[in-house]
């Protein structure tokens, strides 16, 4: 019925989740790496700020996954060109509704008057009603009504959810600490709970995550009814655009700190570890490439490539593939432009590195450089990597709005933050405002941004202990 | 002290070689002068002669490193590199793909630029390193939490958000400033101030983290100790003290800004309609004028280099430990 589309940005999200998982692999066999997450698990903001961009980067996941539908599902309408991905299926049928133009958030009818027929076949200047808005007359009971119905078994079912995934974490953890102490020959005992909220904090953070849950449910249950944020110029649905701008957001963010970490990492160890005439070229490289403005770079790279895209079409023959194209190429000039900051504190550490006692000990005993690179620089190090490359992410996600703003970030067409941003500016000046698009972005670019934001804070403490103690 | 500034000098010569050669590569080899005029003619039915004819009103027709038909030097200096790269040393901009004399717009359009960008930087860092040396006061209480709180949720939202946002409360909605424009003299303070505020607000709360480490770093020294023995209070410690001694990290990141100030903020200028340098780099993105773009990144490395070599000379200026040799 289906048939898998995978675009060059899918296969390289997939490729950057593998390395992820090889990486909490390697935490999970590494004790003292281990210790570490596990004091940045204690504070609930480090689990309820994870857990905000867990339920991103799946979101994300599930819309990297594209199909091609050749019959109707699940009111999905079959379309030859147009690729859908498995959040459209979860979302569905909001992909596939059109309305005309412009309806407020949770309307019933478009947000200006229209001249239409009537019933009794005359002209009438009045209010359209949606096509996609619930049947309150079949259904006997008032908007307000109803929508609280929705909203109400929408959070109870967020929250179950979120209650059954607390339980079996929960269950796993106790589970796992029995087996562990099977191994040890010593009784078995119920380690403290890890989700029963003891101190006032948590017990704050608790709340704060249930409505959440709460939240989520509700939105996504009314979602299925309504136009939960309105709907766009052209009519699309702006919830579902809004959502599936996070996509854009992490493949953006992420993707480039795939670019950044080979280019730092191969250009920064050998210039400290050997220094001299390695030294010098890697950082007259970098100080070329960071006295360039970013943005006047970016720009220049991304108008040449536009240049390179439409002389040559017949290397990318659908919009999507166009789109596709300029995303990675957006990804590929930001690590280049971002690099060169890893670049220089990982060169600055290895120069301190390099005199330390066991790296001397490992030349004496006659190892090769490049093993002492990789295997005492490298780990040693690589606290400095994770930390830059979280504290970066924010801000690549903003700058992703920022750049397509002025016209050389994603395609206008792809759903982006960027680009529903751009559209507001034309439509908060409309008389009446047409405010909610610029709301949904707002709201989750800020949502996200926060608990990256968040996130990496709690990330430098746990593995940069010495400045906390101030 | 001269000589450390002549090799400072000589060391920024070929960084800026090699970001001249950069951009001649990007906009000549990535793409020819034969699909610039294409991207401004438009895409479809195109003649060869509107082809040629664009390029040479423009100058693009030369050959692009040696001109075979030219005699003696002039086989190097009648070429698309020279004409197009190599004059920008010199700071002979050219014309722009419109036809306009690029040095002349950059003359009239950097008081605009200076007009918005010193005001919003000195209001960014003197606020960050008020709320800072707050929170340092103020340590381990309550208020410290709700300053850093405050400063991680204003670095959560995006300056587009704050410009827009802006905008629309305080110039449509409550009619306080005009919404966008520009005025020489003293009546621009009206227009100015709204981006001002903005441009200061955006960048508070990263700046006012970094400060704050910065000053914490510096409270638990000796002489912070001294003077507590002293006596003194702890706004007499914060304002006297750690201020000063802070200072000097703090200059290493904000001194390195100042020439670049002179490009202006892109953003801001665009919004507000303030006719400086940043309008007129998104105008030229927008335009495709590449012409500009390529004076715009030569420009804008001049300056970096330049504040480089400023963060250097302040540096031994302010901390007599430091000698430049």
């Amino acid at each position: 019925m289906n048939h898998w589309v995978f675009l060059n940005t899918d296969l390289l999200f997939y490729l950057l989740l593998f390395l992820i998982g090889l990486y909490f692999s390697l935490v999970y066999r590494q004790e003292h790496l281990r210790r570490i997450w596990r004091t940045i698990f204690v504070k609930p903001i480090a689990w309820i700020s994870c857990g905000v961009i867990i339920l991103y980067l799946s979101i994300a996941i599930l819309d990297s996954m594209h199909f091609t539908l050749k019959e109707e599902v699940r009111g999905l309408k079959p379309d030859p060109y147009r690729v859908y991905s498995v959040l459209d299926l979860i979302l569905a049928p909001l992909p596939s509704v059109d309305e005309k133009t412009y309806a407020a958030p949770l309307a019933l009818h478009s947000y200006q008057k229209e001249w239409q027929l009537n019933e009794q076949g005359e002209m009438q200047f009045s209010y359209v009603p949606l096509s996609y808005a619930p049947d309150l007359i079949a259904e006997a009971r008032s908007e307000f009504s109803d929508l609280m119905h929705r909203l109400l078994w929408g959070g109870v079912c967020g929250l179950a959810f979120a209650l059954t995934l607390m339980f079996m974490l929960e269950t796993l953890l106790q589970i796992g600490h029995a087996i562990k102490r099977i191994f040890k020959k010593q009784p078995i005992l119920i380690r403290p709970l890890f989700f029963w909220p003891r101190s006032s904090s948590k017990i704050v953070w608790f709340v704060l995550s249930l409505m959440l849950c709460f939240a989520v449910g509700a939105v996504l249950v009314l979602s299925k009814a309504y136009h939960v944020m309105g709907t766009d110029k052209i009519g699309q649905d702006v919830f579902l655009i809004a959502v599936k701008s996070i996509r854009t957001a992490i493949l953006l963010g992420s993707l480039t700190s795939l670019m950044v970490l080979p280019l730092a990492i191969l250009a920064a160890i050998p210039a400290g570890y050997w220094g001299g005439f390695v030294d010098d070229i890697v950082q007259f490289i970098y100080v070329t490439l960071s006295s360039i403005p970013g943005v006047l770079l970016i720009a220049a790279s991304i108008l040449a490539m536009q240049v390179y895209i439409s002389v040559h079409p017949d290397l990318f023959p659908t919009s999507l593939a166009r789109a596709d194209a300029r995303l990675l190429t957006l990804c590929a000039i930001l690590g280049l432009t971002s690099w060169t900051n890893l670049c220089r504190i990982l060169r600055a550490e290895t120069l301190k590195l390099r005199e330390t006692d066991f790296v001397l000990a490992a030349k004496a005993m006659g190892h090769r450089s490049l093993h002492i690179m990789a295997r005492h620089i490298l780990p040693n190090v690589s606290h400095l990597i994770l930390i830059t490359v979280v504290l970066d992410f924010s801000s690549l996600v903003m700058a992703e709005a920022v750049l397509t703003y002025i016209g050389v970030g994603v395609d206008p067409n792809m759903n982006s933050w960027g680009n529903m941003i751009a559209a507001a500016r034309l439509e908060l000046a409309r008389e009446p405002v047409v405010w909610w698009p610029l709301m949904a972005s707002f709201t989750l670019m800020f949502i996200f941004i926060l608990s990256v934001n968040l996130f990496s804070d709690q990330v430098r403490k746990g593995f940069s202990p010495r400045e906390e103690k101030v | 002290m001269l000589i450390y500034l002549l090799r400072k000098i000589l060391y920024a010569i070929p960084v800026i070689l090699a970001v001249n050669v950069l951009t001649f590569m990007l906009f000549f080899k990535l793409n020819s002068p034969d699909d610039m005029a294409r991207m401004q003619l438009g895409q479809k039915y195109i003649t060869t002669e509107a082809l040629m004819g664009w390029k040479k009103a423009h100058g693009y027709d030369k050959p692009v490193f040696y001109n075979t038909q030219a005699s003696s030097w002039h086989a190097f200096t009648d070429t698309l590199f020279f004409e197009k790269s190599v004059k920008l040393l010199i700071f002979d901009f050219g014309l722009s793909d419109s036809n306009r004399d690029i040095g002349q717009d950059l003359k009239t359009r950097m008081g605009p630029s200076l007009a918005v960008a010193i005001p919003s930087f000195i209001l960014s860092i003197v606020l960050s390193i008020v709320i800072a040396l707050f929170m340092v006061l103020y340590r381990n209480t309550g208020f410290e939490k709700f300053l850093i709180v405050s400063c991680i949720i204003l670095m959560s939202i995006s300056t587009l958000f704050y410009i827009i946002g802006g905008q629309f409360l305080v110039a449509k909605t409550w009619h306080w400033v005009p919404l966008s424009g520009y005025m020489p003299g003293w009546g621009q303070f009206k227009f100015i101030i709204l981006p001002v505020v903005i441009a200061a607000l955006s960048g508070l709360g990263a700046n006012a983290r970094w400060y704050r480490a910065i000053f914490l770093e510096e409270i638990n020294k000796e002489y912070v100790q001294l003077a507590k023995a002293k006596g003194l209070s702890g706004f007499q410690i914060a304002f006297y003290h750690v201020l000063p001694n802070g200072a000097l990290p703090i200059l290493t990141g904000v001194v390195v800004l100042i020439p670049s100030l002179f490009m202006g903020s892109l953003l801001l200028e665009s919004f507000f309609g303030i006719p400086g340098l940043g309008s007129y780099t998104i105008d030229a993105i927008l335009q495709q004028d590449f012409a500009i773009v390529r004076v715009m990144v030569y420009l804008g490395t001049v300056l970096y280099l330049l504040g480089l070599i400023l963060t250097d000379l302040t540096y031994s200026y302010v901390d007599p430990r430091v000698r430049l040799e």
